[in-house]
């Protein structure tokens, strides 16, 4: 058992008043979770203090909320790592020391009904439903069962191991700079369709979220939301899985992401090193063809780029001569590591998600290690238990 | 008056699937729930879901171990139903976009599981309760047009015609307190079972029976109330659950000298008998002292490969690493048995109608039977979805047969009346609600869980009796009317505590050991006065007990060895 403040951020809509903090003392053990110091506050001092829960196991998603500034779920955060925090952020900004209060508020980029409360139909639940999301295979189903890659159901499982607890929406820095933009956890909903081998419509949703000023070029690679998600579904991840397929399906991503990254491959691969001056014409016109008939795209991005590259060469940034000048630049002496490196990536290109390579994926660089193939068939292998 | 022809009442798996099921008939519907759908506790059943699909298996053989595992209480007529309508259903849920785990040739692939006779679960790593009910939750918004959400609501109590004919429901909008009448045709009750009777439980905070109380207190039948399952894989202090799969998956118990200790309770079967065995056998060898002094056993997964636990066990590590500070890849868990499920409820047939016209309950909520005694693993997910579908299409037929009666707006009265009493009572006037449901929840884990006797269980009801008297004074803090939670925690007190009444009534009576229910001072099984189920009904003085017959087709009852 230990005393623990928590300081949460209330607000009481019959009262009339605005927002206002209140301080609790709670004592238990360090290893229970916020939610508990919560509910402890809520049975002994006062009822009315509101937050939603149910599980208090991080399953049915229903305690999102803000502790000492980071979005999670109040159940899966330990009440003494909480404190710690707390501690430390304090005397980050030299504010002193120990027992410091743990600070909850509600989810950010959402209204707030009541104390810990926020409207989630309102955010979350509206931006879910704009990604259609529902199945929509082709045709009547088969007799029995679609058969699909094993890979493909593991593959977006990790998308499904979302609680909708809209932990990364409360994080998502750019929402809070663009509340229409559609957000880590639909767009996370929206790729487990698109990479649902049984759903009929990937290309339109693809290109239907691509289109949308709003939709997967709206994310600015904050990794927020794989900070703040409890289940490890890594929402940004997804994304930039949506904007991958979306590259493959030909769609003209406005940021030229797509192109901008096959450019850095290519390059690397050739020299060993990033020629940071070829970067610009190998993304908008790439190879011999584009060099002698550049698109009118490439034209007018590479004019655009011209102020840019002035004011580097006047503030001293663009210097030296390979900089400056496209091709310069020396390749790497020692080629055949890198090729190692390519080759080996080409061997592994399938992606490793959660419920393959495991927790900091550890089980990944096991297998990478020990050149483990994966090929048990736990059927079989549990056929013969079963027996 | 807002009214539908039917109205589903809790939205976990069977409220979503009988809520589609009566759409389909092309009635207009209404789904009602307390909380957010998808918070509902159905999210929480990890391991997977039974059907005989794969050749070679059956759904004989999935019956068989359903009645056996259920030590011949389970209805069989219930059971086969149940069983035989499984592959569907299973390939239904794949239609519509479940991600199960597939095999090496792409096609649906299963895990072992407990008390069954071959590997028949059908699973999404671990967390299959959460993805079917989510995959279900689309087609809720895909269908919003047919079934009308009502996300956040609390229903307090039923309403009945002249004709004693259920036609509607009293609710509260708990966002901003507004209570509303609903009028219906068919009112189908899927709340879910009543773990919070029991500290510490498995069951989510929501889990308070209220379907099973307000079936009760409208004059409904309820049913082998006295089996409650004690799940042999929890966590000791806070109850988390342990899936099955783990066992499933080939992990092993020990206890404290590192001793298999099922090889001698179940030495065929071992970890996977069925879950009353396998829980006995831990308390039993805690209480002989031979577990470590925490009370607890311990469960060893790292005989599992770790690649394999990572890809089918993945809650598991999480629920390890989160809540008991155990890399379960790499050590022993300590875990004991602890409240799990309600394998009685309200009695139904199997279309799920009550002894009520009009209202109809499937899921935890109700008892058909399909558990008898004792669930197994990777029922309860089928229970929901097959006596959900078969519940709303009946309630769907009967709308279209009969017309509305409009509910009195007295009960809608006397519930305004009840809370404004509740929220009058003054500071100090009384205990406070959340030492009540403590108390009443260390009294049942005591004296009304894997092992009971008379003089246990008697006192336990005495506990519940004072406990009842005591909720009629306790007082609140929260006097508004925007999610008011404290009130609502006030009206569940009053359900958990006729749900306790009624299980340790039913258990007092039962002087035998069948399934969950395991009577030092009965401890054999006696087929002859006891294979019937116990029927308990609301009166002034208490629940008043009748029995009626298990329904036999082709088992006969036997001798049960894992």
């Amino acid at each position: 058992m230990a005393d623990y403040t928590i300081k949460v951020r209330r607000f009481q809509p019959e009262s009339g008043e605005g927002p206002y903090w209140e301080e609790f003392n709670v004592d238990l053990d360090p290893s229970l979770s916020v939610l508990d110091g919560l509910l402890q506050a809520k049975d002994r001092d006062d009822g009315s203090l509101a937050v939603r829960c149910s599980c208090r196991a991080a399953i049915c998603g229903s305690c999102g909320m803000k502790i000492n500034g980071q979005s999670g779920l109040g159940c899966k955060t330990q009440i003494g790592e909480a404190q710690e925090l707390a501690d430390k952020q304090a005397s980050a900004a030299g504010e002193g020391g120990n027992g410091t209060p743990i600070v909850i508020e509600p989810m950010g980029n959402m209204p707030v009904i009541k104390d810990l409360i926020t409207d989630m139909e309102s955010t979350h639940w509206t931006k879910i439903r704009r990604v259609t999301p529902w199945l929509l295979p082709h045709g009547e189903p088969p007799e029995r069962e679609y058969v699909v890659e094993p890979e493909s159901m593991i593959d977006i499982t990790q998308s499904m191991a979302c609680i909708q607890c809209g932990a990364c929406v409360s994080s998502c820095l750019s929402m809070e700079a663009d509340p229409g933009f559609i957000g880590p956890a639909a767009l996370a909903k929206a790729y487990r369709f698109v990479g649902d081998p049984r759903d009929a419509e990937t290309k339109e949703r693809l290109h239907d979220l691509a289109h949308d000023p709003h939709g997967i070029y709206d994310c600015t690679h904050c990794f927020s939301c794989i900070d703040a998600c409890p289940k490890g579904v890594a929402p940004m991840d997804q994304i930039m899985r949506l904007r991958r397929k979306a590259g493959e399906e030909g769609i003209d991503d406005p940021n030229s992401g797509h192109d901008h990254e096959i450019a850095f491959v290519k390059i690397i691969e050739k020299k060993g090193t990033l020629d940071e001056s070829l970067l610009l014409q190998e993304s908008f016109a790439p190879g011999f063809k584009g060099k002698l008939k550049p698109s009118k795209r490439a034209i007018r991005e590479m004019l655009g780029s011209i102020p840019t590259a002035i004011r580097g060469i006047k503030t001293g940034k663009m210097r030296s001569l390979h900089k400056l000048i496209p091709g310069v630049h020396p390749k790497l002496p020692d080629q055949d590591d890198v090729k190692a490196i390519y080759a080996h990536a080409e061997e592994h290109s399938e992606e490793f998600n959660l419920y393959i390579k495991g927790e900091e994926g550890e089980l990944a660089e096991e297998n990478v290690e020990k050149g483990i193939e994966r090929s048990t068939d736990p059927d079989t292998a549990q056929e013969v238990k079963n027996g | 008056m807002p009214s539908h022809d039917v109205l589903v009442i809790g939205a976990g798996l069977a409220g979503q699937r009988a809520a589609l099921a009566a759409a389909e008939e092309g009635v207009s519907v209404g789904i009602i729930s307390k909380v957010h759908p998808v918070r509902s506790h159905s999210n929480a059943a990890q391991g997977g879901i039974n059907a005989a699909l794969n050749p070679g298996d059956s759904w004989e053989s999935h019956a068989f171990d359903t009645i056996k595992g259920s030590d011949y209480l389970g209805d069989q007529d219930a059971v086969e139903i149940m069983t035989r309508e499984a592959p569907e259903e299973i390939l239904h849920l794949e239609h519509l976009g479940v991600t199960f785990h597939r095999n090496e040739e792409g096609k649906l692939g299963t895990r072992a599981f407990g008390g069954a006779s071959a590997a028949r679960t059908y699973y999404v790593a671990d967390i299959t309760g959460q993805a079917i009910m989510h995959v279900l939750y689309e087609q809720l918004m895909k269908y919003s047009e047919q079934i009308a959400r009502y996300e956040e609501w609390f229903c307090s109590s039923l309403a009945l015609d002249e004709s004693g004919e259920c036609c509607g429901v009293v609710t509260r909008n708990v966002a901003d307190g507004t209570m509303e009448l609903f009028q219906a045709k068919s009112v189908i009750l899927c709340t879910g079972g009543n773990g919070q009777v029991w500290q510490p439980t498995t069951n989510a905070l929501i889990c308070t029976g209220d379907g099973i109380a307000m079936a009760y207190r409208a004059g409904a039948k309820l049913m082998d109330m006295e089996m409650i399952q004690y799940h042999p894989t929890t966590l000791a202090g806070k109850g988390f659950l342990i899936t099955e799969g783990a066992r499933g998956e080939g992990a092993h118990l020990l206890n404290a000298k590192g001793e298999r200790f099922m090889e001698k309770y179940a030495p065929n079967k071992m970890e996977l008998a069925s879950r009353d065995v396998v829980s006995r056998a831990e308390q039993t060898e805690i209480n002989e002292g031979r577990g470590f002094p925490d009370g607890t056993v311990a469960l060893d997964i790292t005989v599992v490969p770790k690649k394999r636990v990572h890809e089918a066990l993945r809650e598991i590590v999480l629920v390890g690493r989160d809540f008991a500070g155990v890399d379960i890849t790499r050590e022993p868990i300590h875990i004991k048995p602890g409240n799990h499920y309600t394998m009685g409820g309200v009695k139904t047939d199997v279309d799920g109608r009550t002894d009520i016209p009009g209202l109809y309950s499937a899921g935890e909520t109700a008892c058909v039977s399909v558990h008898g005694g004792n669930r197994l693993g990777a029922n309860s997910l089928l229970d929901t979805l097959i006596f959900g579908k078969r519940s709303g299409r009946d309630a769907a037929a009967r709308a279209k047969r009969i017309d509305a009666s409009r509910p009195s707006k007295k009960v809608l009265e006397d519930e305004e009346q009840l809370i404004a009493d509740i929220v009058s009572r003054e500071k100090g006037s009384g205990r406070r609600i959340s030492e009540i449901k403590r108390e009443l929840g260390q009294t049942m884990d005591s004296k009304v869980a894997v092992f009971r006797d008379e003089a246990g269980i008697t006192e336990a009801l005495e506990t519940v009796r004072r406990l009842k008297e005591e909720a009629k004074t306790a007082y609140i803090d929260d006097h508004g009317s925007v999610f008011n939670q404290d009130l609502i925690a006030a009206i569940e007190l009053g359900y958990m505590l006729d749900n306790a009444e009624c299980t340790c009534v039913a258990a007092l009576e039962r002087k035998e050991s069948r399934g969950a229910q395991y009577r030092t001072d009965y401890p054999e099984r006696n087929d002859e006065e006891w294979l019937k189920h116990i029927d308990l009904e609301q009166t002034d003085d208490g629940p008043q007990l009748s029995y009626s017959e298990v329904t036999i087709t082709q088992w006969e009852p036997q001798e049960r060895t894992y």
